[in-house]
């Protein structure tokens, strides 16, 4: 796979970036809108599988790249294990508890842990999710 | 809205059936993703935006990965698997009937303990569970979020979703682990 026609490459180049900040905006207003980490992570996911679908798989670095994925994966399970245990640590003492100032509904920065929430699931699916999809493709590209 | 819902079902069953019996993966791959984007066109119409947003982007990357695997790891096409005639026809025949036999038993179990399970729920848009009530009327100033759907899965139901994510994870690993991309080359 060397990749498409060159109209396809730029319109990729142009639209990849777009796609990825709507995906980030999905899963920051994950609270406020319909949406939230497992939409928005798969969107990010997305413009990645675009970029490297588009431009061919010899482009990239995609060993490195397969390892930084997987390792930001693992780390952003991690984390959200981490914060779900630290409600055990704080107050009522329960496994998820939202320890954090809820704030007036309807703002960006409110319902307190929700957001950090919705952001490290949805960086932990665009990573899974991109994870495997590389996995495919390296598995192809080393026969 | 109940026509309507049956004519989306009425898709994705024969969608489900042609992807049973194509003859090639490819069109399977295609005609498997008509039950998926049905199955958006329902959430939209059940008004459940959150589930038909996931819903979409989730099987637009299935499929493009199911389709990218397909086409980088074979071209072959099914091949139908002749029935061995050594026994005689008469026996094939008889095996035959044995399993439609079994079948038409096991569907007639199956739908009798159907309707009398679906005689017990509730009618179709009623619900009379107490806790969904307790999370609409009172979850939006308990968590915080506006949005209800969002709430009930990172605050109430944060075990469903830390196990959703586990699955992922795992997903992963499994799928690193059949490859055995580590170990198998180092150059690349």
């Amino acid at each position: 796979m060397n990749g498409m026609s060159l109209i396809v490459k730029k319109i990729t180049q142009l639209m990849a970036g777009i796609i990825f900040l709507y995906g980030v905006y999905v899963m920051l207003h994950g609270h406020l809108t319909p949406g939230g980490g497992f939409a928005g992570g798969t969107i990010v996911a997305g413009s990645f599988i675009l970029l490297i679908v588009a431009n061919g798989i010899r482009v990239f670095g995609l060993h490195r790249e397969e390892q930084l994925s997987s390792a930001v994966e693992s780390i952003a399970i991690l984390v959200f294990l981490l914060l779900a245990t630290a409600g055990l640590l704080t107050g009522a003492m329960w496994f998820f508890q939202n320890y954090m100032p809820h704030g007036t509904p309807g703002n960006l920065v409110s319902a307190g842990l929700i957001p950090v929430y919705n952001l490290v699931v949805g960086t932990e699916v665009a990573a899974a999710l991109l994870t495997i999809f590389l996995g495919f493709v390296i598995y192809k590209a080393e026969d | 809205m109940e026509e309507a819902l049956l004519f989306i079902l009425i898709i994705m069953l024969a969608g489900a059936l042609y992807a049973l019996y194509a003859k090639d993966l490819l069109s399977a791959v295609v005609s498997y993703g008509i039950v998926g984007f049905a199955l958006v066109i329902a959430f939209l119409l059940l008004q459940a935006p959150d589930l038909a947003i996931v819903q979409v982007v989730v099987e637009t990357i299935s499929l493009v990965i199911m389709i990218s695997v397909l086409i980088i790891s074979t071209r072959e096409d099914l091949q139908e698997t002749p029935v061995a005639k050594i026994k005689g026809a008469s026996y094939i025949q008889f095996r035959h009937m044995m399993y439609v036999a079994a079948a038409l038993v096991i569907t007639g179990l199956f739908l009798y303990f159907f309707v009398a399970s679906t005689a017990m729920l509730p009618a179709f848009g009623e619900h009379q569970t107490r806790m969904a009530t307790e999370y609409v009327q009172h979850g939006a100033e308990k968590t915080g979020a506006i949005n209800l759907v969002t709430g009930i899965v990172f605050d109430f139901r944060g075990y469903d979703t830390l196990g959703e994510a586990t699955v992922l994870f795992t997903a992963v690993i499994g799928v690193l682990a059949m490859l055995r991309l580590v170990g198998k080359k180092e150059e690349l």
